[in-house]
C-alpha cells in the first residue's frame, strides 16, 4: 500500500511540476538561449564553469529587464565532452528548442563538429576560448583570441630582454588541431625571426598524459645548447604532472620560464601552485587586473557561485573564457537591442563595431568585418595563491589576424566571414 | 693586474659594511627595472656581506618600498626598514620582480656567499656560479679561488672560473680551462666546448685538439647520466603501471571478475587522500607532512569497504556470468564517477606534496631523482612483498587460493567459500586504494583518475598471464622500460600505439600471457 501512495504521490507532483512548467513558458514570452558546454566528461573540468558564468550573466541581464522588453531563458544541455554529439545537441537546439543564439564550446575539436549545423540552419554561435584561428564563419563570433592576440605577443615576450632573451624553443602541446595549428604558426614566426631550425623542438603527447619525465629530461638536455623557453600548449589537466615533474627535476622559471596558453585561474585551483611560481601564462584577462569593472565583476561571480552553492564556492576564481563569455553574452543583448529583433541576419549586422566595458579593463570593440573581438594581451606569473600577476601587456586592444600571415597561402583569404563550404 | 685592484676593492668594501646597505635598498627600490638589472650585477661582481640581508629578503620577495620610494623589509607581517626604525609614509607596494630580475639576484646572492663562513654555504654557491657566472665577475672569482681554504670548494670555484677563461687573451689559460672542463660531467660545459671547435671562434689548434678531447670526455659522462636517467623512468613509470594494477590482478587475476569499476577503486584511494589532507588541515596543520601515511590505511579500509559491499550486493550474483559482471561493474563505475561529482565537483582536487616527497636529489650533473618517485618504486615493491606474504602464508591466502582454483572442491572442504569471495575482493579493492594513495603524489586527483589507468590495469594483468602476482611484477616493469627506451626515438603518441600493438601481437602468440598456471585445475 505505502509503495503505490508513494507512487501516486509522486506522478501527482511531477504532473504539476509539468502543468507549472508549460504555464510559464505560455505565460510570459521569452528569448530562449542555448547553452552548449560539456557538464561530464574529460572537458567538464574547464567548461561548467562557462555554463554557470552564462546562467549568471542571464540572470542579471533579465534583472535589468531583459532585453527588448523580454526575458532570457537559458536551454542548458550537455554534450558530454563527445564531439559528435555537440552536432546533435547543436542541432536539438536550434531546431527543437528553437533558440536565438547559442554560447559553446571549448576545444577546436567541438567547434569544428558544430560548424556546419550552424552554417547550415543558419544559427548564431558565440565562441568563447582563444584558438588556433584559421576560420571566420558568418555564422559565429569569437570571443577568444586569435593567435595574434596570445601566441605571438607571448613569443615575443620571451624573446625581449626582460622575458629572458630565449635563443631556443621547446614547443610542447596535446596531439591535436590547436596545439598543431599555432605551432605550425610559432614556428614560421620563430624562422622569420631568425630562430634557426635546430633551435625549435617541436614535441606532442596523448591527451591526458601523466609521465612526463622523458620530456622534461628532453628539455633539461635541449636546454644545455642556449637560453631556452618552452611554449606549451598542453590542454587539460596533464598540466598538472607536467609542472610537478618540472619542480622535481629542478628547473626554476628563471633557468627555463614555461609559458602557457591554456592553464588559468580555474586551471590552478586543482594543483598545488609552490612549484609553478614563477611561470607564466598569456591571456587576454587575469583575475588579478585592478579596474573598477574588474573587482565588480570578480564579486558578482563570488556571490553567485555562494548563492548557487556551486561545488568549491569559497575558492570561486574567474578566468579569460569566463570573461569572454561575459562580453559576449553582454554584447549580444545589446545587438538584439540596436537591431530590435533576434533576427540571426539583423543581429550579425547589429553587432558589427558593438563595444563593450570589459573586466579586463579596456573598452572592448568587436571588429566590423572578422567576427573576432579586438583584445589586449598580458603575460602573467603565477603566483603562489593560484592567481597570476601582469608582468607585461600590450598598450591597448589588438585586432585579431584569424588568417594569420605566417601560414601560407592566407594572403588571399577575405577579411570578412564567409561560409566554410 | 685585476686581482690586486679587487682585492683592495674588497678590503674597502669589508670596512665600511653598513654605510652601503641602506643607500642600496634605497636605491634599489627608486630604480626602474632596467636599473635594477644593471645595480644587481654590479653587486654580484663587487659583493658586500652586509647586502646579504637585502638580497635574502628580495629573493623571498619581501622587499616593499613606500610612497616615498624607501625601501621596507617585511618581518612577520610588519614592514621595518633596512636600517633606523623609519616606518613607512603612504601606501607601502612590494617590490615587482621578473624572472630575468630572480636570475639575476640569484647570481649576486651567491657571490655574496661566497663571503660566508660556513663551507658549505660558499660551496653551493660556487656550484651556482658554475651556471650563472658572468665575465663581470671574472676579478672576484679569481680573488675567491685565491683566497679559498677548503679543497672542495675551490675546486667548484676554479670550475666556474673556467668557463669564464674560455674566452682569455692567452691561448694557455684557455687550454688549462679546457682541460678542466672535461672533468666535468655538466650539460653545459658540451655545448661551450661544441663552440671551441669552430676556427673562427677558437684560432689556437692546440686548444681545439684539447677541447675535442674534453668533450669526448664530458659526452660519455652525459651518457651515463642519460642511460641512468632512462632507466630510472622506465623503472618509475613501471611502478606506477603495477601499483594501478595489482589490485586488478588479484579481482580480475584471481577471482575472475571483469571488474571494470577497478579504476574507480583508485580514485576513491585518491579521493580519501585528500580527505585526510583536509583533516589534517583542519586539526592538526602542525603535523600536515604525515598525512600520506596516514592516508595508507583509511585508503585501504575505505576502498576494501566499497568492494566488500559491492561484491555482497551485486557481483555475488553474477558469477560466472562474465558478459553481465563486464556491464554491472561498469555501470557501478560510472554511477561512483558520478557520485565523486556530485559530491566535489568536477574540478581537480589539490592535493599537495609534503616537503619530503617535493624535489629531488642531484645525483650527476645531468640526472636528477625525484623523491617522489623513488618513494613509489619502494612503496610498489612493498605492496607487492605485502599481498604475497598475504596469499602465500596466511589461512586467508590459502582460502583465496583454494577456493580460485576448484570453489566445488573447496566448499566440500568447508572453506566458507561466499565470505572467502567477499574478502578476496575487499583485499583486491583495498590494493586498488593503497595504489590511488600513491598515484595522488604524481598525478591530478579528479573523477575521472581512474578511467585513464583502467586500460594500462588490464594490459599488465593479461600481458602477465591472469592469475599470477609474479607474471602482473614482470609485466608492469616490462612496459614501464620499454615504454620509456621507445618513447625518447619515436615521441609519445607513437610510442604508446607501437606498445599497443606490439600486445595485441604477442597475445596472438601466447594468448596465456607471460606467465601461465600450469596443471589440471585451469578450466
Amino acid at each position: 500500500m505505502q509503495r503505490r501512495n508513494l507512487i501516486k504521490a509522486l506522478t501527482l507532483s511531477a504532473s504539476i511540476a509539468a502543468m507549472g512548467m508549460t504555464w510559464t513558458v505560455q505565460a510570459a514570452e521569452t528569448i530562449k538561449v542555448g547553452i552548449l558546454h560539456s557538464l561530464s566528461g574529460t572537458m567538464a573540468i574547464s567548461e561548467t564553469s562557462l555554463k554557470d558564468m552564462a546562467l549568471m550573466t542571464i540572470d542579471e541581464i533579465n534583472a535589468k529587464g531583459g532585453v527588448n522588453g523580454k526575458q532570457l531563458e537559458a536551454v542548458v544541455v550537455d554534450p558530454a565532452s563527445n564531439w559528435p554529439l555537440f552536432a546533435e545537441k547543436g542541432r536539438q537546439l536550434l531546431t527543437q528548442d528553437k533558440v536565438d543564439v547559442v554560447f559553446g564550446c571549448w576545444t577546436s575539436v567541438s567547434r569544428k563538429s558544430v560548424l556546419p549545423v550552424f552554417e547550415e540552419l543558419n544559427g548564431l554561435l558565440f565562441y568563447p576560448v582563444q584558438y588556433e584561428g584559421e576560420e571566420m564563419s558568418p555564422n559565429v563570433f569569437y570571443t577568444g583570441a586569435a593567435p595574434n592576440q596570445q601566441a605571438i605577443p607571448a613569443v615575443e615576450y620571451l624573446m625581449s630582454e626582460d622575458g629572458g632573451a630565449a635563443k631556443r624553443y621547446f614547443l610542447l602541446g596535446t596531439d591535436y588541431v590547436y596545439p598543431r595549428t599555432t605551432n605550425k604558426i610559432l614556428r614560421s614566426f620563430l624562422v622569420s625571426k631568425g630562430v634557426a631550425e635546430k633551435d625549435i623542438e617541436e614535441v606532442y603527447t596523448p591527451f591526458g598524459h601523466s609521465d612526463y619525465q622523458t620530456i622534461v629530461a628532453n628539455i633539461k638536455k635541449f636546454s644545455a645548447g642556449g637560453k631556452t623557453a618552452v611554449i606549451s600548449t598542453v590542454n587539460g589537466d596533464s598540466n598538472v604532472p607536467f609542472y610537478k615533474e618540472l619542480a622535481n627535476q629542478g628547473i626554476e622559471a628563471t633557468d627555463i620560464p614555461v609559458v602557457a596558453f591554456s592553464v588559468g585561474e580555474e586551471e590552478l585551483r586543482g594543483i598545488d601552485t609552490k612549484p609553478l611560481v614563477g611561470q607564466l601564462a598569456a591571456w587576454n584577462y587575469f583575475q588579478s587586473v585592478e579596474n573598477p569593472v574588474n573587482t565588480e565583476f570578480v564579486n558578482k561571480w563570488k556571490a553567485y557561485a555562494k548563492a548557487k552553492n556551486l561545488p568549491g564556492a569559497d575558492k570561486a576564481v574567474t578566468n579569460d573564457p569566463m570573461e569572454a563569455t561575459y562580453v559576449g553574452i553582454n554584447m549580444w543583448a545589446q545587438a538584439v537591442e540596436k537591431a530590435g529583433s533576434t533576427d540571426v541576419d539583423k543581429v550579425r549586422d547589429a553587432l558589427a563595431g558593438q563595444t563593450f566595458a570589459a573586466p579586463s579593463g579596456y573598452t572592448l570593440t568587436m571588429d566590423k568585418t572578422n567576427h573576432h573581438l579586438h583584445k589586449p594581451v598580458m603575460i602573467g606569473e603565477v603566483q603562489e595563491d593560484g592567481q597570476f600577476e601582469v608582468v607585461w601587456q600590450t598598450e591597448g586592444p589588438l585586432r585579431a589576424q584569424p588568417w594569420s600571415p605566417y601560414i601560407e597561402g592566407n594572403d588571399k583569404k577575405p577579411d570578412y566571414a564567409v561560409k566554410s563550404n | 693586474m685585476p686581482t690586486a685592484f679587487s682585492r683592495i676593492l674588497f678590503s674597502l668594501l669589508l670596512l665600511l659594511p653598513m654605510a652601503a646597505q641602506a643607500g642600496d635598498a634605497n636605491d634599489f627600490a627608486a630604480a626602474n627595472p632596467a636599473k635594477q638589472a644593471s645595480l644587481l650585477q654590479q653587486w654580484s661582481a663587487n659583493p658586500d656581506s652586509a647586502r646579504l640581508a637585502l638580497l635574502e629578503a628580495l629573493q623571498q620577495g619581501r622587499v616593499a618600498a613606500d610612497s616615498s620610494k624607501q625601501a621596507f623589509i617585511e618581518h612577520d607581517g610588519s614592514y621595518r626598514a633596512v636600517e633606523g626604525d623609519a616606518a613607512p609614509t603612504g601606501q607601502t607596494r612590494k617590490l615587482r620582480l621578473n624572472n630575468r630580475m630572480r636570475g639575476l639576484i640569484s647570481t649576486a646572492m651567491a657571490s655574496h656567499q661566497l663571503l660566508s663562513d660556513d663551507p658549505a654555504l660558499r660551496l653551493a654557491a660556487a656550484q651556482e656560479l658554475q651556471k650563472r657566472a658572468k665575465p663581470a665577475q671574472l676579478a672576484l672569482l679569481e680573488a675567491s679561488v685565491a683566497r679559498e681554504a677548503d679543497d672542495a670548494v675551490r675546486d667548484a670555484l676554479t670550475l666556474a672560473l673556467a668557463n669564464l677563461q674560455l674566452v682569455d687573451s692567452d691561448p694557455t689559460v684557455r687550454l688549462a680551462a679546457v682541460r678542466l672542463l672535461g672533468e666535468t660531467g655538466e650539460p653545459l660545459a658540451r655545448t661551450r666546448l661544441e663552440t671551441l671547435l669552430d676556427p673562427d671562434v677558437e684560432s689556437d689548434p692546440s686548444v681545439r685538439t684539447a677541447a675535442e678531447t674534453s668533450l669526448a670526455q664530458v659526452k660519455r659522462k652525459l651518457l651515463v647520466g642519460e642511460l641512468l636517467g632512462q632507466a630510472f623512468s622506465g623503472l618509475s613509470l613501471g611502478s606506477i603501471l603495477l601499483l594501478a594494477a595489482l589490485g586488478l590482478a588479484i579481482t580480475f587475476g584471481l577471482l575472475g571478475v571483469i571488474n571494470m569499476a577497478h579504476g574507480e577503486m583508485l580514485m576513491l584511494g585518491a579521493y580519501s587522500t585528500y580527505m585526510v589532507q583536509v583533516l589534517f588541515q583542519r586539526f592538526a596543520p602542525e603535523a600536515l607532512a604525515l598525512y600520506p601515511l596516514v592516508a595508507l590505511p583509511v585508503a585501504f579500509f575505505v576502498t576494501a569497504a566499497i568492494g566488500m559491499a559491492l561484491e555482497r550486493t551485486v557481483i555475488r550474483h553474477l558469477y560466472g556470468r562474465p558478459l553481465e559482471t563486464l556491464l554491472a561493474t561498469w555501470g557501478i563505475s560510472l554511477i561512483l564517477i558520478q557520485l565523486v561529482r556530485v559530491m566535489f565537483g568536477a574540478q581537480n582536487v589539490e592535493v599537495a606534496n609534503p616537503y619530503w616527497l617535493s624535489g629531488g636529489i642531484q645525483v650527476l650533473p645531468n640526472l636528477v631523482l625525484p623523491y617522489n618517485r623513488i618513494v613509489i618504486i619502494g612503496f610498489a615493491l612493498f605492496v607487492v612483498l605485502l599481498t604475497w606474504l598475504l596469499l602465500n602464508k596466511t589461512r586467508l591466502g590459502l582460502n583465496v587460493r583454494a577456493v580460485t582454483q576448484n570453489r566445488n572442491m573447496a566448499a566440500c572442504c568447508g572453506v566458507p567459500t561466499g565470505r572467502v569471495d567477499m574478502l578476496a575482493f575487499g583485499l583486491g579493492s583495498g590494493i586498488a586504494g593503497l595504489g590511488g594513495v600513491a598515484l595522488s603524489q604524481i598525478g591530478n586527483v579528479g573523477p575521472d583518475l581512474g578511467q585513464s589507468y583502467i586500460i594500462d590495469s588490464f594490459l599488465v594483468v593479461v600481458l602477465g598471464g591472469v592469475g599470477q602476482l609474479a607474471g602482473s611484477v614482470m609485466a608492469a616493469f616490462g612496459l614501464g622500460i620499454a615504454n620509456k627506451i621507445l618513447e625518447p626515438q619515436i615521441g609519445a603518441v607513437l610510442g604508446k600505439i607501437l606498445i599497443l600493438a606490439l600486445i595485441i601481437l604477442f597475445i596472438q602468440k601466447r594468448p596465456q600471457g607471460l606467465f601461465a598456471l600450469k596443471g589440471r585445475v585451469i578450466d
